[in-house]
């Protein structure tokens, strides 16, 4: 082996072969040169001359960022300019979940640097569940100035927290409107499917938020407003380096309510801690004066997404504040359903203004007893006192003469047992009983003796308090219907133009004027000598109403109610219907005070400070007191 | 007058006599447009272009000097200065400091080296004079003994781990083996072999390592990850198309979209801004220095010149193959800077040490054969 050498045999080597065998090497190592630089000059020609379009396209998709530019949401005003949802612009602290390893761990070193309570923590993990992952989620809001500048000095260390300063949704009247106004919530994954579905998707990019209930979700179209589009040179960091292009974003519209925020806010107080609802309508326009539901709740702990903790007690309580009592609670509307009964035995010719019946306290339907809540009976009785002292008897009587046929005929020329059509989302549409509606409903056939209730309000009807309220508004209003509106009109605030949700007529009923002129009478006697004098005593104006009790739970046979014996939540729920000036109506409502007993102890009451209010100014002491000593149903 | 005419015709020769002026102006020609272009990579800094005009004329100065030492100087300092650099690296892997991950830095006292930069030159030096001492009886064993003196500090290089040194020095070894007349059959016999090994060879390499070349595979697999360097730099070099974005215009550049543009990526920015037109001018310049080296390299006079000059010249080559390869998406990404454009002072002083020797070769023949 030691032989073998390169140039075997030649010990001492020719020195011009040598060369010459290298200058050999030499060049096959430049031609080796040659060829890879041929192959990078290739290399280049097929980047930047083959595929220098696709190139281009990446460089540019690099360079311009598409930013959405949210437009200001429409403001919510009541027909004063009282604001009822605005915006503010605050400062959040928002983390990047997809961005960032460990969130833990995370919020607990931004919590060195400010306060992050378990309530935060909480809400954040809820908007995590709703939300898409790459997205910056808030985890604190409303930051301070010295929050900011401290955030500021560590921002090194956090480079998926950024600080950022958005929009946000108040609602200063808080738990008053909540129920008219709703709220906006995060946008979370049905509402982006949805948006989708509706072809709306490309408006809201970049918009956080949307309405979920009430006005805030009802006039949504409105309020949202255009999205507006900004190309933006961006650097490898995403930061904007300048502007190439911009599209600005288009407000959404305001909205003027019919609302009035004072009278609304007296309702509130009138209601104290009890449960129950108030409708108060123009009867001339159909706009909505006052729209309550108690308890209500602060619609500003729903903007920033609620913590688990609030959204919990809020299910879970006993008083079911989600419930828009207004809107979709349905209520037996008792004795304030006679005045209906009597205008239809009146066009049906089934009784006389001046017809008497004998009333012995009680009412025998196949041995079966009615009974009337005065015992002994009211004596004789025609229809003026009929609704004047809310005589159960005469009831009794003609829903047996008019049948079931008749009443499910007539009571919805009122709008029982269908929507109103009030600008919410939600609407109940109640219960008017008919017989199709008990074999739809039940597969049974109607029975006479369930008629005999449904006279006096009780039985199978169930109605809201808008329904309520719209039917007295109508009947006010001499038969002329409007559907009830919470809103006046939609403003836009750059060119001012309005769009006024029309008061258009909805229908006139077909009932002759002298009819309606009897029950208004009626009504009138009601509060001046009937059953509602008590709580108008002493009112400067003339007004019309008519009180009513609903049964929570059946009472036995032979047995009487005694508000006393029963449990809280059984009790009869009160009721009260009115408008005024009788002459001229400016205002109907329809009150519902849940387990209260009689409608002239608690729900009269309230009606008469708000009448007071709205025709006259005069704001109550107090809240409304139950009137006590007040009998009647 | 016509005394100082003399004096100054003296002191030019001092200067001149031992610079080659073909390769000193394609020199100069490629460090003005490594000027420019890092006005435009570093954002208009002047501070980073003056810094690096600082370096460049360090470099030259250095050139300068070497170039003036005769190459049988250079032959006796060859074996001192690789076992100097051999210890050096020792030294690195057992007291080494960690940077980013690698151990490449050692504290001498007074300030950090990195040994590695040092080998660029020791080692080709080595080779050369290794082969020229044993000329009249080389066998196999002083190929084999050869490629120990290279393994050894390029396995110690790759374990800092720095591939990119690594590569330029293992590659700059086998330049020498080349030219020293290494038998074309036991060639492809060790390249065949290579090949066969190179699933052994995956298994010695880091993970980032591994990763990089995956990445050169399918940059997209990992975007924003290890594949965000090659997919960026790609983008940067096709979109500046046949002519380019124009000097100072790059979206890739300004809008920070290149890392490291500066140094190692330093040929997106050039790309982009000037084209293929550019790249076209950028190779040619490149081609000017590698002929004229490779004519210094034919006309040497010794075995160990040659070796040398030959080394050198293809290493060059090397440096601006592989950066330009890797910065165009057809290599992996190691640490390479293009020769006499990107930023920096130590490989601008190596590069520039190696010219040095080149021009030496070159001008002090004359003597020799004299």
């Amino acid at each position: 082996m030691s032989e073998l050498t390169i140039n075997p045999g030649v010990e001492v080597r020719n020195s011009q072969l040598e060369l010459h065998h290298f200058r050999l090497r030499l060049a096959v190592a430049t031609g080796f040169v040659l060829l890879m630089f041929a192959l990078l000059f290739l290399r280049f020609f097929y980047l930047q001359v083959v595929m220098h379009d696709h190139y281009h396209t990446l460089a540019e998709a690099n360079r311009i960022s598409i930013v959405p530019i949210v437009p200001n949401r429409g403001i919510i005003v009541d027909r004063n300019g009282v604001v009822l949802a605005h915006n503010y612009s605050a400062y959040t602290l928002e983390i990047t979940p997809s961005k960032a390893g460990n969130l833990d761990a995370l919020i607990d070193e931004l919590s060195t640097l400010m306060e992050i309570t378990p309530k935060d923590r909480r809400r954040f993990n809820k908007l995590m569940e709703e939300s898409r992952n790459f997205e910056s989620l808030p985890i604190r809001t409303r930051l301070s100035d010295e929050e900011i500048a401290r955030f500021a000095a560590n921002r090194y260390r956090f480079p998926s927290v950024e600080i950022n300063a958005r929009p946000f949704r108040q609602y200063p009247q808080g738990e008053l409107f909540w129920h008219v106004v709703g709220h906006i919530v995060v946008i979370n994954q049905r509402d982006l499917d949805q948006l989708e579905a509706d072809d709306l998707l490309p408006n809201y990019r970049g918009t956080a938020y949307i309405g979920k209930a009430g006005l805030e979700n009802s006039y949504e179209h409105f309020l949202h407003g255009t999205t507006g589009v900004e190309e933006v040179e961006v650097d490898s960091g995403g930061r904007a380096v300048r502007t190439l292009s911009r599209t600005p974003p288009v407000s959404g519209n305001n909205l003027v309510l019919k609302l009035d925020a004072k009278l609304q806010e007296i309702v509130f107080r009138a209601f104290g801690d009890r449960r129950g609802a108030l409708v108060a309508i123009e009867p001339e326009t159909g706009g909505v004066l006052a729209f309550v539901s108690t308890p209500g709740f602060d619609p500003n702990l729903f903007v920033d997404g609620i913590d688990p903790q609030n959204w919990n007690d809020l299910n879970t309580s006993p008083d079911r504040p989600m419930v828009n009592r207004a809107l979709a609670g349905t209520y037996p509307p008792g004795s304030t359903f006679k005045p209906y009964m009597a205008l239809a035995a009146l066009t049906y010719g089934k009784r006389t203004p001046q017809q008497v019946i004998s009333d012995p306290g009680f009412f025998n339907f196949g041995g079966h007893v009615f009974r009337d809540d005065k015992v002994g009976g009211h004596g004789l009785v025609d229809m003026y006192k009929s609704l004047v002292v809310s005589c159960d008897t005469y009831y009794y009587m003609l829903a047996n003469d008019m049948g079931i046929d008749n009443i499910s005929k007539f009571m919805p020329k009122f709008g029982f047992g269908s929507r109103t059509g009030i600008d919410l989302a939600g609407e109940s549409a109640g219960t008017l009983p008919s017989q199709e509606w008990k074999m739809r409903r039940f597969k049974q056939k109607w029975y006479a003796g369930e008629t005999i209730s449904i006279g006096v309000g009780q039985g199978y009807n169930a109605y809201t308090p808008l329904q309520l309220a719209s039917a007295i508004a109508t009947l006010a209003n001499d038969g002329i219907m409007f559907h009830p509106h919470i809103v006046d009109y939609v403003e836009n605030i750059t060119t001012h133009d309005r769009e006024v949700i029309e008061p258009k007529p909805l229908r006139t009923l077909d009932l002759k004027p002298e009819h309606i002129a009897i029950i208004k009478q009626a009504l009138v006697g009601v509060n001046h000598e009937g059953t509602g004098a008590r709580a108008f005593a002493g009112a400067e104006y003339v007004s019309a109403g008519k009180t009513g009790t609903a049964q929570v739970i059946g009472i036995k046979q032979g047995e009487k109610y005694v508000e006393g014996r029963t449990q809280e939540r059984h009790r009869d729920h009160a009721l009260f219907i009115a408008y005024a000036p009788a002459d001229k109506p400016k205002i109907a409502l329809a009150v519902v005070v849940e387990n209260s007993g009689f409608g002239a102890q608690a729900a009269a009451p309230i009606a008469r400070q708000v009448l007071d209010y709205y025709l006259l100014g005069k704001e109550p002491a107090r809240p409304a007191k139950d009137d006590d000593s007040g009998a009647g149903n | 007058m016509t005394t100082v005419a003399p004096a100054i015709r003296r002191l030019l020769r001092f200067f001149t006599a031992h610079v080659d002026g073909l390769l000193l102006g394609a020199i100069l020609l490629l460090m003005a447009m490594g000027l420019i272009v890092l006005y435009s990579a570093s954002n208009a800094s002047m501070p980073r272009v003056s810094s690096q005009l600082m370096n460049m004329l360090v470099a030259l100065a250095v050139m300068w000097v070497v170039a003036n030492i005769p190459p049988h100087y250079l032959m006796r300092l060859s074996l001192p200065a690789y076992l100097l650099g051999l210890a050096l690296l020792i030294g690195v892997a057992l007291f080494g400091d960690v940077v980013h991950g690698a151990r490449r830095w050692l504290n001498v006292g007074v300030t950090h080296i990195q040994p590695s930069e040092l080998m660029k030159i020791a080692v080709p030096l080595m080779l050369a004079w290794y082969f020229d001492r044993y000329e009249a009886t080389l066998r196999l064993k002083n190929y084999l003994l050869a490629v120990v003196f290279l393994v050894v500090p390029v396995g110690l290089i790759a374990r800092q781990p720095d591939l990119g040194t690594a590569v330029l020095i293992f590659s700059s070894g086998c330049y020498v083996l080349f030219l020293a007349g290494l038998s074309w059959r036991i060639m492809a016999g060790v390249i065949a072999s290579g090949l066969a090994s190179l699933p052994f060879l995956w298994s010695v390499l880091h993970d980032y390592q591994r990763q990089r070349l995956l990445m050169l595979l399918d940059p997209a697999q990992d975007a924003l990850g290890s594949g965000y360097h090659t997919i960026q730099s790609t983008i940067a070099v096709g979109s500046g198309g046949i002519l380019g974005k124009g000097w100072l215009n790059g979206t890739q550049t300004h809008l920070d979209f290149i890392p490291e543009r500066t140094t190692d990526f330093i040929f997106a920015v050039y790309s982009e801004e000037f084209g293929l037109f550019g790249n076209l001018i950028l190779l040619f310049l490149f081609l000017l220095v590698i002929a004229r080296c490779a004519v210094i390299t034919a006309n040497a006079p010794t075995l160990f010149t040659r070796l040398l000059a030959g080394a050198i010249t293809l290493t060059f080559f090397t440096y601006a193959f592989v950066n330009m390869g890797m910065v165009s998406g057809i290599l992996p990404v190691v640490g390479v800077p293009l020769p006499l454009i990107s930023y920096g002072g130590t490989s601008l002083v190596t590069i520039c040490l190696g010219f040095g020797i080149l021009m030496s070769i070159q001008t002090h023949k004359k003597l020799v054969q004299s």
